[in-house]
């Protein structure tokens, strides 16, 4: 497994575009973060703003740049038929999957860490000019908040389940572009489908079940108790699609011709 | 043999020189693009999730009204001159009018209550207030029905003394909220189908406030005090669309005196009638309105409001699924640019045409094309299918002219045509898939999720689609906002900040600069 593991690190480190695209998942997600908290305002009578959550929605966009590394990570080596060579060296292709799920969780754990603490922090320096301050009932955010905590760090291992997804995705699919096409639908489907139906239970239903809403309530630090389930529970859902996926994905690998 | 002074002529082939005509090169792309099986059926498959998604939405809609205590279906939203549905509830006072004539009428004071969201749950948090649009005055109104054509000089809560009419048009007059010091005086002249308003602070001097004309005003009409009040507006962040809004109740009590009518009126008391009234679940009137008389003061209190309507489902509410359907439609023009790189296929794409920069330009003529055509099907199908469906599961959509749905549904293949060609350049940019299929979401549908399906604040959201490409989604919006109509005028209501055609070409301009760019790129770089 070391062998496997090492020989995946050195294409993805090697290979080009993973410098870049951890980048710009740093940079994306700091930039979107930035924004809107340059962007929103806190009146003097006060706000019902979830602060935490406002300062990581670069998140959001973060992840959209997570999957298309994931994508390639998998995909890219069909597009240019690595993928004989990498099977001929490593016949057992569960451990080939597993392998570049590793390398994967290890990338991105670093570059959403970095990205998640470039957002808190961005939020911390612009919100109290913007009317976010302890009178306002806002403290600046602060990691040593529990709830804040838990929204960060859920954050970090939200990107990574998305990594995951994709490239479970990406191997069952194959082509990268179809992949990152079907995990972008599938992501961004939820909060226009939990906007679509009408019915509170059906609303309620489609967030708990959805990768993205639910994923994302282990952001929420405020009216907690109005969302369907609690922070851990949803990114609990997020993981069980990042289960299946890799499921079918492995699966199909070892099924298919390559 | 000939004499050495002649010379060779120079070799000619036989065949007829090629021809590199712009339209032979949008030929080949088109048959590029119609021989790859599964670009066309993406293509399908966005316009299909389109309308299936819409048909979703409206066949899960169900709206049932109340008639006292019984369950009714709900009945058609009444209906203003210009066609818009309209609110047009408030409590009137009035004479029937023949002929020419004129009301005048001073108000001394405006007062109410407004019900705020329930500190205690359960218990009604009413307080005295007048919400900013409660408006108090005298009117001339073709009939008792609901939607017909007014004029009206009114005192309003915080706008000061404002002329309306046909529930649209709003004038401003002198600012200043009223009192017993500083009492209003109004009055309403008709003249045939004109109709003058005019104000004065101390009943001597009068300014005029605006003249407006009713087209086919009637003989006979009525002329009158009314008073309404619209509701009062509460918006939450949070829950699990972002943000949502509330309409509570707010009545407004206003007293008038020195009443003057002169023209052909008949004597005796006034008439009076709480336009559009409901009843509530024990049977009785909801919310009625009221007067009381003694000594020529008149005091009118009125719930409702005499505006266009706003807040209920509209034409492009079915089309919410338009964002999934242009995913597909950015992967299918990503792919049909990058494929050359990735096949190799540039290279003798560049052979058969080497003015380079005409390729990206077929290219674009071709994906922009087939793109509209799918996104006229989409929306052609959707709009007419979902708002039909909607209302025949009981929930009322506000109508539009059949301009106005025409706009939505060609600007819907246009915004699909304009977010393919974007996607195709971003493909020549990048000349890898992936990474254009992320930054063509990122850009396009991303701030459209977050503008109206997250927790960023309102201002934020209006910011992210004024600059970035999601701005397109404008073009959909069918109802316009009303200064003089408080509202939830916010992105994930369906109000854009920009007007439809302008939000259109900032999605447009990224279009035509991305690909530009990329047609510099094709022919400075190597393939």
């Amino acid at each position: 497994m070391r062998g496997q593991t090492h020989a995946e690190w050195t294409k993805l480190r090697t290979g080009t575009g993973a410098g870049p695209l951890l980048l710009a998942v740093v940079a994306l997600t700091a930039a979107v973060s930035a924004a809107a908290a340059a962007a929103a305002t806190c009146p003097a009578a006060g706000c019902s703003h979830d602060v935490p959550r406002l300062g990581l929605i670069g998140v959001q966009a973060g992840q959209a740049v997570v999957a298309a590394l994931a994508v390639l990570a998998m995909g890219g080596e069909y597009g240019t038929g690595m993928i004989r060579t990498t099977l001929t060296a490593m016949p057992r292709r569960g451990a080939v999957l597993a392998a570049k799920a590793i390398v994967l969780t290890g990338v991105t754990l670093v570059a959403g860490t970095v990205a998640v603490l470039a957002s808190v922090l961005a939020a911390r320096l612009i919100l109290p000019g913007n009317g976010f301050t302890p009178e306002s009932g806002h403290p600046p955010l602060s990691l040593a908040d529990g709830p804040t905590l838990r929204a960060a760090a859920g954050s970090v291992l939200y990107l990574v389940l998305i990594a995951l997804f994709s490239l479970g995705v990406a191997a069952a699919v194959r082509d990268t572009v179809t992949a990152a096409g079907v995990v972008l639908g599938v992501l961004y489907l939820s909060p226009i489908l939990v906007r679509l139906v009408q019915d509170p239970d059906a609303q309620r239903f489609l967030y708990r079940i959805s990768p993205m809403d639910a994923g994302l309530t282990v952001q929420a630090t405020t009216g907690l108790a109005d969302l369907p389930l609690g922070p851990w529970a949803g990114l609990g859902v997020l993981a069980a699609w990042t289960a299946a996926a890799l499921l079918a994905g492995g699966l199909l690998l070892r099924l298919r011709d390559a | 043999m000939s004499t050495g002074t002649d010379t060779a002529a120079p070799y000619r082939s036989p065949l007829r020189a090629g021809r590199d005509g712009f339209a032979r090169l949008l030929r080949a792309e088109w048959t590029k693009f119609r021989t790859v099986r599964g670009w066309v059926l993406a293509m399908g498959a966005a316009a299909l999730v389109t309308v299936l998604l819409g048909v979703l939405l409206a066949t899960g809609m169900r709206t049932v009204c109340s008639n006292g205590p019984v369950e009714i279906r709900c009945p058609a939203l009444p209906t203003g001159p210009g066609g818009e549905a309209v609110d047009d509830k408030f409590y009137f006072v009035y004479r029937q009018l023949t002929g020419d004539g004129s009301i005048t009428a001073r108000v001394t004071s405006m007062a109410g209550q407004i019900r705020l969201p329930d500190a205690v749950p359960g218990v009604r948090n009413v307080v005295p207030g007048v919400v900013p649009w409660a408006k108090a005055g005298v009117m001339v109104k073709e009939s008792g029905e609901q939607g017909s054509p007014y004029a009206a000089v009114m005192v309003t809560g915080e706008h000061g003394v404002r002329m309306q009419h046909d529930f649209t048009h709003d004038t401003a007059g002198r600012p200043g909220k009223v009192s017993e010091r500083s009492p209003r005086w109004l009055r309403l002249t008709r003249t045939g189908e004109t109709l003058t308003g005019y104000e004065s602070a101390d009943g001597v001097t009068w300014a005029a406030v605006g003249t407006v004309r009713l087209a086919g005003l009637p003989d006979t009409v009525r002329i009158g005090m009314f008073a309404a009040s619209p509701g009062h507006l509460t918006v939450t962040q949070g829950g699990i669309s972002g943000s949502s809004s509330a309409m509570r109740f707010a009545e407004v009590t206003a007293v008038f005196d020195r009443v003057g009518l002169e023209g052909t009126a008949p004597a005796g008391a006034w008439s009076r009638q709480d336009v559009g009234v409901t009843l509530g679940p024990d049977g009785l009137p909801h919310h009625p309105g009221g007067l009381v008389e003694s000594g020529g003061t008149f005091t009118v209190t009125g719930v409702g409001d005499i505006a266009p309507r706003l807040g209920d489902a509209v034409v492009e509410t079915p089309l919410t699924g338009v964002a999934i359907g242009l995913i597909a439609v950015i992967v299918v023009a990503v792919t049909f640019m990058t494929a050359e790189y990735r096949r190799g296929l540039i290279r003798t794409t560049l052979l058969a045409s080497p003015r380079r920069g005409r390729v990206p330009a077929a290219k674009a003529v071709v994906i922009g094309a087939a793109a509209f055509a799918a996104g006229l099907v989409a929306a052609g199908v959707t709009v007419p299918l979902g708002t039909r469906l909607l209302r025949e599961g009981g929930t009322p959509v506000l109508p539009v002219s059949a301009l106005t749905e025409l706009r939505v549904i060609v600007g819907c293949a246009a915004m699909f045509a304009a977010t393919a060609v974007f996607a195709l350049a971003l493909g020549a940019l990048f000349r890898r898939g992936v990474a254009a299929v992320a930054a063509a979401v990122v850009m396009i549908i991303l701030p459209h999720i977050l503008a109206t399906a997250s927790v960023l604040p309102v201002d934020a959201a209006q910011w992210l689609l004024r600059v970035t490409p999601a701005a397109a989604f404008a073009i959909l919006q069918s109802v316009p906002e009303y200064p003089q109509v408080i509202h939830h005028y916010a992105p994930a209501a369906g109000f854009y900040p920009l007007a439809p055609w302008a939000g259109l070409a900032v999605l447009c301009g990224y279009a035509v600069l991305a690909l530009g760019l990329a047609v510099f790129l094709l022919r400075r770089r190597d393939a």
